[in-house]
């Protein structure tokens, strides 16, 4: 019972509508929850429920009774998956049938209705009969038009649910029904009841039969037609969830979108036909761009739906408006000077692409009659008259072009369509064209060497040539694109193809003759365009040798490559030229001609690969080496030949320089070798398996190290380094194994490496005059090959076997100190690679981990002689040994060698840094522990100036040394060359070293520490990722700030500063951690708007200025009252970066002004107003 | 006030497109000074929308690039501007838009000279004293309904 009880409560809080609007919402919901979960568990049966809401369903209080039926019918949505018996079902439905007729209780009956008819087959099922009662009570009861928004989607809901899953009850009702559709829909405003008022007509044309349905299309066309074309005039009207495109859809596809459902309404029947046609060729007359668009789009979609005995009536209108549609949308020039060669001069043009896609539709339904409306059109034939009254492209007036044009879309759409189509397209206007050309059949054995060049010497008339290019192309897709070309039985007896092989050697060899025209000609953009783009299409023909035969093939690509070579000053012809190659080229490789293949490898290639070893310097060498790469990456032959070519220029260069010192080469390898890693490694990377080039590639380059004598500049270092990395970086473990061996060699016979020494635990003796001397040593032999050993092991794979790890690492820890970065980025690559004991794996040569940590840390590698006096507060004698983290702390009184030391230590610890290792905390206490020592001692020794100076920079160098621990370098320890990087190593270093600095700066008395320490935080700030800086942006807003004056004041720091201010943007602009960010810059404000101030007049880097003004346009989104007192002093400062020397910065002082100003104004406006009013 | 628009069917031109600055050699020297020239402040005024329409002075062809001059050695900017039709009443708002424009975006030690274009206007002597006139131009950013309807003119500037 006192379930019972607790039953009417709940029905009771669901009908009664007394308490507030929204916690009653809440309220009815629980409740509906609540007896939904008792039904479905079975505590309570739908019977009883009746029984006991009995009361609420009959009262005759309209506002209880709605509630009550609404009640059952909410519940009803909830059981859809509950299985109940037939009979429940028959009653509850007809009970809501019934209802439908009582209008001011409409909604509950309307929920009803859909929750039993849209029941899953499992759980009982409606009868056709009963879902006969539903549709003819809804004839008899509904008006729907007459009902709020929401209760007329449900009742089109209804009629949708009726319509698609009792077919058969509903069509039985027949001319009623559809009557009672027609009522219903008529009129309706709303876009989510239009979306559904669209499929219901759809639906139902394709439910009722033809006979049926003619009286009723007119009526029914009349109602849809209304809303054609779907435009929306408040678009921004904040529920409009429903966008035009839906809107516009709804009327072809359903459930897509309403403009496409609309489309969908109109095609459903061909009953529609007479109606719709008339009304798109009237709409496309519109001038509202979406109109056009929509009714074209309509159109193609109707075409194919009617069928082609239907539109035939309407052709003749069709055509007409189609050609209208293309004339008026073409552009009226092209334009000849952009450098591509697929979509010259033609902007993208909606309703141009739409009518050219309608003709297509129409003309591949009714070809015959299309086809002879083309060929007999007077616009078209007039055009063709007229074209040859005009020589160039330029004398055509802007009306004839803009035909020209649409003359030429059309003919390339039709023919396109079918090869018979073609045919007769070719056969009427080919010739004609051929003639405006002067051009006759042509021999082709005959014409391909042309000797007797009198017909062509007169310029070639552009209307035609345009024309006929467009015919080609039309061709050349349409061979493409059928598939009874693709085998190489030819099409032999087509005439469209018997005529353009008749023609082909003499249009060639008319094509070429447009190419010899010189750049200061009036007509010598358009001459090279349509010479190029004609020659390109006769290249690309498919099906080998069929129509374009090999000789003209071979002269095409003769011409070109000549092009290439002789006419580099002519930059627009060689531009155009080269892209023509390298569509050729790809589309040889993309469909397998190898007749052609063979051709393009002999003439082309060949020629183009001599280009990078040839002597000739009369061609600017970055234009030969951007043939090279470009045509190299169309094919895999074609690159490998293009990489074997450029690896030989390589070395017969590097030899040149290496062994006769020749320093004219050094230029040209530099240039080579940038080429090489820049833009044919890449190339290589993505195709793959090249491996045996690349390795070869290392290993002669080794070769030529061993025969060399001199060497020369840093920049060819440089240069060999990277391409030596990149290329040894990708190969597998095997052949990077064959190249240590190598690189190995060559290192042990080079005879300054006391090898023995090493191998031996003695320690080495360092003495300062070695040391200093060595400050050049980018010259020198030794230098060239420890680098190049470097970079080897840099780009080393972690499985890879390295000779001799112990040996190397001491050998590397020698020359670090020397200043030799490579050889520190060597060891940090080492470190992060290397296999740990625990592994049990023999990896880089028997030398765990732990083992090459012990070299580095704890042995002392090192003894002075008498020479080097030690530092006494290091603790060491004369002549004791020392290592690199004594070198590190001060130990010993030789500050490039305490620098070297450090720049080496970080990169160590940036390689134990990225794989997680626990050493790098250790690191970098020793580098705190240098920030530190040295700033004591800074500090108590400023009389000497000397000491001074010399002690500052150590310290600055620590504190760079944060740098290349958190930066991402391209160098070293990158996911190309094969680092282990653990997923969020910056994030994790942030959080534990950002604490101890903080405490530190805090703690610090001397300006001088604490800039320092400013700048160590500066490095790590601005290379951590910018959500871990904002989550504490309120401790680290202040050490930015202190960190941006102090790096501000020297020039060298400027990048530092830039990207500290680019995290400082950062965290102002960010819109995810409002809440986080926000109070802290709000709580800083007065500081950071003193400091971008400062940065506007930052003298020495534009894109500082630039980002301190975005600042403070960001600052100025503040709260008023925060930022108000600092207004006068930054609109002062904007306006004087007004004057800023660089126009960017000007640009950006404007809109931060007029955002201070605005600011300003919002709150000082009704100020003046009251003051006006007072007065 | 008048009633009706005073020249309710301007023609409208179509927008020349904003021309990319050719790479000079100052891009890479940071410290090499990019002069104010033609072509900026023609950037800062043609966006300003005309009093009465939704079109910018650009596409009513009442501001044109040619119509500017700078030299800004000598500190000095004049801007002419053609009105659409002789008679309109709307010129002195138009000039007083593109002088608080000019006077927001370029740096003070500039002068500006605002003209209506020889023969284009009924009372142009009348107009180019008062435009150019400080005292007046100072009197009319008093009031309130002038700002504001400055204001809204100015606004697709700052976009």
């Amino acid at each position: 019972m006192a379930e019972a009880s607790q039953l009417i409560q709940h029905i009771e809080s669901f009908v009664n509508l007394s308490s507030s609007p929204t916690h009653q919402s809440q309220l009815q919901a629980a409740s509906l929850d609540v007896i939904a979960s008792l039904l479905k568990k079975n505590v309570l049966t739908i019977e009883t429920l009746v029984r006991e809401m009995g009361m609420y369903l009959t009262t005759t209080d309209d506002v209880i009774r709605a509630r009550g039926i609404l009640l059952l019918g909410e519940l009803l949505t909830h059981l859809a998956s509950k299985p109940l018996d037939d009979a429940t079902i028959h009653s509850m439905l007809a009970f809501f049938t019934d209802r439908l007729a009582d209008w001011k209780a409409l909604r509950g009956a309307l929920v009803g209705c859909l929750a039993l008819l849209r029941r899953k087959s499992s759980g009982g099922v409606i009868t056709t009969n009963d879902a006969k009662a539903v549709a003819q009570s809804y004839i008899q009861n509904l008006q729907v038009q007459s009902l709020a928004q929401h209760d007329r989607k449900l009742c089109f809901e209804l009629l949708e649910c009726l319509l698609q899953r009792y077919p058969d009850a509903v069509v039985s009702l027949g001319e009623d029904l559809l009557y009672a559709i027609c009522e219903a829909i008529d009129g309706e405003k709303d876009p989510h009841c239009l979306m559904l008022t669209f499929h219901i007509v759809e639906v139902a044309a394709e439910l009722f039969s033809d006979d049926l349905l003619a009286n009723f299309a007119s009526d029914l066309f009349e109602i849809l037609g209304c809303y054609f074309p779907i435009h929306f005039t408040h678009s921004k009207a904040e529920d409009f969830d429903v966008k035009r495109d839906d809107l516009s859809r709804a009327l072809m596809f359903p459930n897509l979108s309403l403009s496409h459902i609309m489309q969908a309404a109109f095609s459903s029947t061909s009953l529609f036909e007479p109606f719709a046609i008339p009304l798109l060729l009237e709409k496309l007359s519109s001038s509202l761009q979406s109109a056009k668009v929509d009714s074209l789009k309509y159109l193609s979609h109707c075409t194919v739906k009617y069928g082609a005995d239907r539109i035939e009536k309407h052709a003749k209108a069709m055509w007409s408006s189609i050609k209208d549609a293309v004339y008026s949308s073409h552009e009226p020039t092209l334009s000849f000077a952009s450098e591509s060669l697929d979509g010259v001069g033609f902007r993208e043009n909606v309703i141009l692409t739409e009518s050219l896609n309608l003709l297509d539709t129409v003309f591949k339904q009714n070809s015959g009659l299309f086809l002879s409306w083309i060929i007999g059109d007077e616009d078209i034939n007039l055009i063709f008259k007229s074209i040859s009254s005009y020589k160039t492209y330029k004398e055509i007036s802007l009306q004839s072009k803009q035909k020209l044009h649409a003359v030429g879309s059309i003919l390339s759409v039709s023919a396109k369509a079918s090869p018979a189509a073609c045919n007769s397209v070719m056969e009427s206007f080919f010739p004609c064209l051929m003639h405006a050309l002067g051009l006759s059949v042509g021999n082709s054995t005959q014409d391909c060497f042309p000797n007797d060049g009198n017909v062509l010497r007169g310029k070639l008339n552009h209307g035609a040539l345009y024309l006929c290019i467009e015919l080609m192309t039309a061709c050349r897709e349409l061979m493409a694109s059928s598939e009874e070309f693709k085998s190489v039985a030819a099409p032999a007896n087509e005439r469209w193809y018997c005529l353009l092989q008749s023609y082909s050697a003499s249009l060639a060899k008319a094509l070429r003759s447009t190419l010899e025209t010189s750049a200061n000609e009036d007509s010598y953009e358009t001459n090279v365009y349509f010479g190029v783009k004609g020659l390109l299409i006769l290249g690309t023909f498919r099906g080998g040798s069929l129509i374009i035969s090999n000789s003209i093939f071979e002269n095409i690509l003769l011409t070109f490559t000549s092009i290439i070579i002789s006419e580099f000053e002519n930059t627009l012809l060689w531009k155009l030229a080269l892209k023509a190659l390298v569509h050729i080229g790809s589309f040889i490789d993309r469909f397998n001609e190898s007749e052609k293949a063979l051709s393009y490898m002999d003439v082309v290639i060949e020629k183009i690969v001599s280009l990078a070893s040839s002597h000739d310097f009369s061609m600017p060498f970055p234009l030969k080496l951007e043939a090279i790469s470009e045509i190299g990456a169309t094919g895999r032959n074609y690159l490998l030949k293009i990489v074997q070519g450029l690896e030989e220029a390589v070395c017969a260069n590097l030899y040149e320089v290496l062994v006769h010192g020749n320093p004219k080469s050094a230029e040209v390898v530099v240039q080579l070798l940038e080429c090489y890693s820049n833009k044919v490694l890449p190339r290589i990377h993505e195709i793959g398996g090249f491996e045996e080039v690349l390795l070869r590639f290392a290993v002669n380059i080794w070769n030529l190290i061993e025969k060399s004598v001199t060497f020369s500049s840093q920049g060819l270092l440089d240069a060999t380094m990277k391409a030596m990395k990149l290329a040894v970086g990708s190969c597998s473990v095997e052949s990077q194994n064959i190249v240590f061996q190598k690189a190995f060699t060559v290192l042990s016979l080079g005879t300054y490496f006391p090898l023995e020494d090493a191998a031996s635990n003695i320690p080495i003796l360092l003495n300062e005059f070695q040391l200093t001397q060595e400050t050049s040593i980018s010259s020198s032999r030794e230098a060239w090959i420890c680098s190049l050993f470097a970079s080897v092991i840099i780009a080393a794979r972690p499985q890879t076997h390295i000779p001799n790890v112990r040996l190397v690492i001491r050998l590397f820890m020698t020359t670090l100190l020397k200043g030799n970065v490579p050889a520190a980025q060597a060891l940090g690559s080492m470190v992060n690679k290397l296999g740990l004991k625990s592994n049990g794996t023999e990896v880089h040569g028997n030398c765990t981990l732990e083992e090459a940590m012990d070299i580095i840390f704890d042995s002392k590698l090192w003894s002075f002689n008498d020479s080097v006096t030690l530092r006494s507060n290091g603790g060491l004698e004369n002549g004791s040994s020392i290592g690199l983290t004594d070198i590190c702390r001060g130990a010993t009184n030789i500050r490039s060698l305490q620098v070297h030391a450090i720049a080496g230590l970080a990169w160590i610890g940036k390689g134990l840094l990225m794989r997680g290792h626990e050493k790098v905390k250790d690191i970098t206490m020793t580098f705190i522990e240098c920030l530190l020592s040295n700033s004591k001692l800074g500090s108590f020794s400023l009389e000497q100036d000397y000491s001074e100076n010399s002690s500052e920079s150590v310290v600055k160098y620590a504190a760079d040394a944060f740098k290349i621990l958190m930066g991402d370098s391209e160098d070293c320890l990158s996911r190309k060359l094969h680092a282990t990087i653990r997923p969020l190593y910056k994030q994790r270093f942030y959080s534990t070293i950002m604490p101890i600095l903080q405490s530190l700066i805090i703690k610090s008395n001397s300006s001088f520490s604490r800039s320092i320490l400013c700048r160590a935080c500066a490095h790590i700030i601005s290379d951590t990722p910018l959500i871990v800086v904002l989550n504490d942006a309120k401790t680290v807003i202040p050490i930015l700030m202190d960190g941006l004056s102090i790096l501000s004041n020297d020039v060298s720091d400027k990048d530092i500063v830039y990207s500290l201010l680019l995290v400082l943007s950062g965290i102002l602009t960010d819109k995810n951690g409002k809440t986080i960010g926000q109070e802290a810059v709000i709580e800083c404000a007065h500081i950071i708007i003193d400091h971008s101030i400062i940065l506007i007049s930052y003298p020495h880097m534009m894109l500082v200025r630039e980002t301190a003004i975005q600042c403070l346009v960001a600052m100025s989104g503040l709260p008023h009252a925060r930022i108000y007192p600092m207004r006068r002093q930054v609109l002062q400062a904007v306006s004087r970066a007004l004057d800023d020397p660089k126009r960017a910065v000007r640009q950006e002082a404007v809109r931060c002004r007029q955002a201070w100003s605005q600011s300003l104004s919002m709150k000082g406006e009704s100020g003046d107003c009251f003051n006006h009013v007072s007065q | 006030m008048v009633s009706g628009l005073i020249n309710a069917n301007p023609v409208v031109y179509e927008k020349k497109e904003r021309r990319a600055r050719s790479a000079s050699s100052c891009v890479n020297d940071e410290y090499a000074a990019e002069q104010i020239d033609q072509q900026e402040v023609f950037d800062h005024v043609r966006d300003i929308k005309d009093p009465e329409h939704p079109y910018s002075l650009e596409e009513l062809k009442v501001i044109t690039e040619d119509a500017i001059e700078v030299d800004d050695e000598r500190s000095y900017v004049r801007v002419t501007f053609t009105p659409t039709v002789e008679h309109c009443s709307m010129a002195t708002v138009i000039g007083l838009c593109l002088r608080v424009k000019l006077m927001r975006s370029l740096p003070p030690r500039f002068k500006v000279d605002i003209m209506v274009a020889p023969g284009t206007h009924a009372t142009e002597a009348a107009v180019n004293k008062q435009l150019n006139d400080k005292e007046r131009v100072a009197a009319a950013l008093e009031n309130p309904n002038l700002v504001d309807m400055v204001d809204e003119c100015l606004a697709p500037t700052f976009d």
